[in-house]
C-alpha cells in the first residue's frame, strides 16, 4: 500500500515539475496548465494525506485506498481530457473561420488588383 | 434556358481535382451561359487552381485544407458577401451533369423552397451508385422520413441549389464533415422547405472515390451523430406553439 502511494507522490511532484517547465519554456501556455497543476497537487496531497484517503475510500465504499487513489486519478483525467477536447473543438472552429476569412480577403485582394489592372 | 442574370453563382468545391475541373467549368458555363463560376480549392497540392482559372473560373484558394463542409462553407460565406441570391453547387469530379443546372435554378426560384437537391432517385433509377452506397443512402432515407417530415430519396446528393435564405443559414453555420445530411437537418429545423429534381449522374472524370469500408462506417456514425446532435441543438428554438401549427 505505501509503495503504491510513493509512487502516486513520485509521479504527481514529477507531473508538477514537468508542466511547470514546460510553461517556463512556454511549451504550455499558463491557462491550460492550471489543470494540470490543480489535479496533480490534489493527487499529491490525497497520496501523502493518509487519513483523507480512507476517509474518501470509506465515503465510495472501496476497500483498499490507494484503489480509491486510483479511482479519482482516473477521474481527473477523464476531466482534463473533456477539457482540452471542448479547447481543441473551439479551437478548431476559430481555425476554420479564420482560414475561410483570409481566403475571402485574399479573393477580394485579387479583385481589387484585377480591377485596378483593368483601369 | 432560364435568365441566368447576375444572382446565380456555380459553386464548385475541388480538392486534387487537375484531371477534372477544368472539364466541369467548361461544362457550367456552356449549360449556363453568364453564370459566374466559382472554384473552391480546399488546398490542392495538384493544379487544380490553375486549370480551373484557365477554364475561366474564379478561385476561391483556401490557405489549409478543411475539408468538404468547411470548403462549401467559404464558398457560401463569399456568395453571401457578394449578394448573391441563389448558389447552386456542383461537385468538382463531375459526376453531376451541369445540363441540369437550368433545371435546378427554375425550381429554386419557382417552388419557393430554401433548397433545391438535384436527385439521382425521383424517378426510381439507382443512379448507378454502388450497393454499399444505395443500401447506405436507403439507411439514412429512414432515420431522416420522421425528422424532415418528408421523404427525401437522395439525402447525400451534392448537387444543391440554395436560395439566399439558406445561404444566410450555411454561412453561419454548416456541418463540416460529409455536410449533405446534416444540412437538410439544420435547414428543417428552420422550417425551411427543400424539393428533389431529377438528375443524371456520370461516372467521375478523373481519379477515384476516397471512401473505403472503414470510412463507410465512420460516415454512418459520425453523420448519425452529427444529425441528432442538430435535432437536438435546434428543437429548443422552435417555440412550441410554431411547431403544432
Amino acid at each position: 500500500m505505501d509503495r503504491l502511494l510513493n509512487v502516486m507522490t513520485g509521479l504527481s511532484a514529477l507531473l508538477i515539475l514537468l508542466v511547470l517547465a514546460s510553461v517556463r519554456r512556454a511549451r504550455i501556455r499558463v491557462e491550460y496548465s492550471v489543470t494540470w497543476l490543480i489535479g496533480a497537487a490534489a493527487l499529491l496531497v490525497l497520496s501523502r494525506a493518509r487519513g483523507l484517503l480512507n476517509a474518501i475510500a470509506g465515503w465510495l465504499g472501496v476497500p483498499y485506498p490507494p484503489l480509491a487513489l486510483l479511482l479519482i486519478v482516473g477521474c481527473v483525467f477523464v476531466l482534463i481530457f473533456y477539457r482540452f477536447s471542448v479547447i481543441i473543438s473551439r479551437l478548431k472552429d476559430d481555425n476554420i473561420a479564420l482560414a475561410q476569412r483570409v481566403a475571402i480577403l485574399e479573393y477580394h485582394i485579387q479583385s481589387l488588383k484585377d480591377q485596378a489592372a483593368g483601369c | 434556358m432560364p435568365d441566368v442574370a447576375a444572382n446565380l453563382l456555380i459553386l464548385i468545391p475541388a480538392f486534387n481535382e487537375e484531371g477534372a475541373v477544368g472539364g466541369v467549368v467548361e461544362a457550367v458555363k456552356s449549360a449556363v451561359p453568364g453564370a459566374p463560376v466559382l472554384v473552391v480549392d480546399d488546398c490542392s497540392w495538384d493544379a487544380t487552381v490553375k486549370v480551373a482559372r484557365d477554364a475561366g473560373a474564379e478561385v476561391l484558394a483556401l490557405p489549409h485544407h478543411l475539408g468538404l463542409g468547411g470548403c462549401v462553407q467559404a464558398g457560401y460565406k463569399l456568395a453571401f458577401e457578394l449578394g448573391y441570391e441563389f448558389v447552386i453547387r456542383v461537385d468538382g469530379d463531375g459526376q453531376h451533369d451541369a445540363r441540369d443546372i437550368p433545371k435546378v435554378f427554375d425550381a429554386l426560384r419557382s417552388s419557393g423552397c430554401e433548397m433545391v437537391i438535384g436527385s439521382r432517385y425521383v424517378n426510381g433509377t439507382s443512379g448507378g451508385t454502388s450497393l454499399v452506397r444505395a443500401a447506405g443512402i436507403r439507411f439514412f432515407r429512414m432515420v431522416l422520413r420522421p425528422i424532415l417530415g418528408k421523404p427525401v430519396r437522395d439525402p447525400t446528393s451534392g448537387f444543391v441549389g440554395v436560395n439566399r435564405s439558406a445561404l444566410a443559414v450555411f454561412s453561419r453555420s454548416f456541418p463540416l464533415e460529409y455536410p449533405e445530411i446534416e444540412a437538410l437537418v439544420v435547414l428543417q429545423r428552420r422550417r425551411f422547405r427543400f424539393v428533389e429534381v431529377p438528375c443524371r449522374m456520370l461516372p467521375r472524370r478523373s481519379g477515384r472515390s476516397t471512401i473505403t469500408p472503414m470510412k463507410s462506417i465512420y460516415y454512418i456514425v459520425h453523420v448519425l451523430l452529427g444529425v441528432f446532435v442538430n435535432v437536438l441543438k435546434y428543437e429548443r428554438r422552435i417555440p412550441k406553439e410554431s411547431r403544432r401549427s
